[in-house]
């Protein structure tokens, strides 16, 4: 008893003084309790799909976050590594009745493998060479799918894959919280030792290179995490829609998931998050209005980056928060000191 | 079928070459990648479209309409949403691709998704050796030709020209030597949207009008940009022919060619980048300091 009450008052007090201090952290711990908490309240199946949807482009966007934000090589292609785990987990399931929970981790495993090969000769291009050699990919891919109807069912795609759960509340539960734990885990790495490398790389590779750090194999490394991270999200959405069509592959697929995450805010995992979640269902809203559907959103894009070229995300954080110029740790904008070494921060 | 592909190698390799020298151009001077170039090629068109057939103009009057309004519309799209946002690469690229999109939308909005044809210039054609050529193909592949000899004179005998080259070469240097980057960019952005434009212009009547008829020359473009090497003319011209050429062959001698299309072209380019990462006639671009 004693114990459970010290334990009560430890998440208190963390919540309390972790938490609560920071309006972003707020956000972020609402954002995940009303996903949580979202079927049991409103049970409405347009939504939840919405969500669903939305919870799995929010995977691939951060991955695509996780390579091209850090490491900074642009990734124009993205839409290869969702495609390669998408007909990978469509087939084997189809062909050899592997049910979802096997094909979607060897799903990934084939988008890490197509990581490799791609990483392999990417790794000699810098910059915009990089960013229209990986648009390359996906669309000779496309071809080969197209080439090959029997075997990849060509226009139409392959049709009639396994569910992903056997309930809509289960699959939802499914994606929102592979999402919420894979999440979690790129936003780890990112702040980890090999993150750090990362970010030194998108800086200064030859300073990187010249601090002994063998800067191949961790550009390498950046394709392959991104690749498994985006190849979870090609398996789920294969199963999801129970179908894979080249439409996974296409060069809008692509340049969506770059909208996303530059909309979003580059080089922080959680902003590219944020603006799936924020641009996908603004999307269906659009729906109202379906001729002026994608000419609202190319222009609602536009006008947030008119005012806000870093992105949304960090620009409201910005606002709400300051970093200390001392100790470095985020206030509320409202604060006149430091709530850690109380220096002023105006 | 040997001069089927020469002459589909001709015709889309001029299409390609004009393309993509435009979008090398605007590259090579201010840094941006314009994934909206098609798409004024694209606009282009329409507006040709929309000249001949509810405005009854004459073609070359309808022409030179569409060059104008595409080069303002692409200078007042600079204006509004590029050059605010210049220094942050990222935005600028995705500000592009979200002009692409309008551009279809609107596009969409006024002449709806049908498929559209635009009769040709000069009607009839002559054969040769048992193949049909028809005039409107041979006057494409003149015109065609004739703008990429005048985009080179342009850029070789003028001093705009010489000023746009050295700003590619070194934007603080030619800033330093009394060059106003910032006019020279514009400049430049309307040269190259004015290429797209005449390339509309020229390729319209052997081509099929759509709102969608960007983004298939948008990936062409962008491969024959890489191959060539970013930021060199010759480089672009000698790409786009390659390319063109393994297009036509592919198309022409293997079965369900036109499905492998792209896929051989884009293969070709990643094999060309692998033995020489800065493209074929490419020149490294220093680091920016």
């Amino acid at each position: 008893m004693g114990l459970l009450s010290y334990y009560l008052r430890k998440i208190f007090s963390i919540v309390r003084g972790e938490i609560l201090v920071l309006p972003s952290r707020v956000v972020v711990v609402l954002f995940f309790v009303t996903l949580i908490a979202f079927p049991v309240l409103i049970d409405d199946p347009y939504l939840m799909r919405i969500l669903t949807l939305a919870s799995i482009f929010a995977i691939l966007t951060a991955s695509w976050d996780l390579l091209s934000g850090f490491t900074g090589q642009m990734n124009f292609g993205h839409a290869l590594f969702f495609g390669v785990s998408a007909y990978t987990a469509a087939l084997l399931n189809l062909h050899f009745k592997i049910p979802p929970w096997g094909t979607i981790p060897l799903g990934a495993l084939a988008a890490v493998l197509t990581g490799l090969i791609v990483g392999i000769p990417c790794l000699r291009l810098r910059g915009t060479y990089l960013a229209l050699t990986t648009l390359a990919f996906p669309i000779i891919l496309m071809g080969i799918v197209f080439a090959l109807p029997d075997l990849t069912g060509g226009e139409l795609g392959l049709s009639g894959l396994e569910r992903l759960a056997k309930s809509r509340m289960l699959a939802y539960y499914i994606s929102v919280i592979t999402m919420g734990v894979v999440v979690s885990l790129m936003w780890k790495i990112t702040d980890s030792n090999t993150g750090i490398i990362f970010h030194a790389i998108r800086e200064d590779e030859v300073a990187v290179r010249a601090a002994g750090i063998n800067t191949t194999r961790y550009k390498l490394l950046a394709f392959c995490l991104s690749g498994f991270f985006a190849g979870i999200a090609g398996g789920l959405y294969a199963h999801y829609m129970r179908i894979t069509g080249p439409s996974t592959l296409e060069v809008s697929m692509s340049f969506q998931v770059v909208i996303w995450a530059v909309f979003g805010g580059v080089v922080t995992i959680w902003g590219p998050v944020g603006a799936v979640f924020i641009l996908f269902p603004l999307l269906e809203f659009f729906r109202f209005w379906p001729e002026f559907r994608l000419l609202l959103f190319a222009f609602v894009i536009l006008m947030i980056l008119l005012y806000m070229p870093e992105g949304l995300l960090p620009w409201i954080r910005d606002k709400m928060e300051n970093e200390c110029p001392r100790c470095k740790i985020r206030n509320v904008a409202t604060r006149k000191t430091c709530r850690i070494c109380d220096t002023s921060i105006h | 079928m040997i001069s089927d592909i020469i002459l589909t190698t001709l015709i889309n390799g001029s299409t390609y070459a004009l393309l993509a020298i435009g979008f090398s151009l605007i590259f090579g001077v201010a840094r941006i990648v314009n994934i909206a170039h098609t798409a004024f090629y694209m606009v282009a068109a329409y507006c040709i479209f929309f000249g001949t057939h509810r405005l009854g103009m004459h073609p070359v009057l309808a022409m030179l309409m569409a060059l104008i309004v595409v080069v303002l519309l692409g200078l007042i799209c600079y204006k509004l949403f590029i050059e605010p946002i210049r220094e942050h690469e990222a935005a600028v690229l995705i500000a592009t691709i979200a002009l692409a999109m309008i551009f279809q939308e609107v596009m969409l909005l006024i002449f709806k998704g049908d498929y559209r044809t635009v009769p040709p210039l000069v009607p009839g054609y002559m054969d040769l050796a048992g193949v049909k050529i028809g005039y409107q193909q041979l006057l494409t592949i003149a015109a065609a030709l004739i703008i990429l000899a005048g985009v080179w004179a342009f850029l070789i005998k003028t001093r705009l020209g010489l000023a746009i080259r050295s700003t590619a070469q070194d934007r603080e240097v030619a800033n330093l030597m009394g060059m106003n980057e910032a006019r020279v960019a514009m400049l430049t952005l309307a040269v190259s949207v004015g290429i797209a434009a005449l390339t509309g212009a020229v390729v319209l009547p052997l081509t099929v009008l759509n709102p969608h008829m960007w983004m298939a020359p948008l990936i062409m473009m962008m491969a024959v940009v890489v191959l060539g090497g970013l930021g060199s003319l010759k480089g672009s011209f000698a790409g786009a022919f390659i390319l063109a050429f393994s297009e036509a062959l592919v198309v022409f001698l293997i079965p369900k060619g036109a499905f492998l299309r792209e896929s051989v072209a884009l293969s070709i380019m990643i094999l060309v980048l692998l033995l020489r990462p800065e493209g074929l006639f490419g020149v490294y671009f220093e680091e920016e300091r």
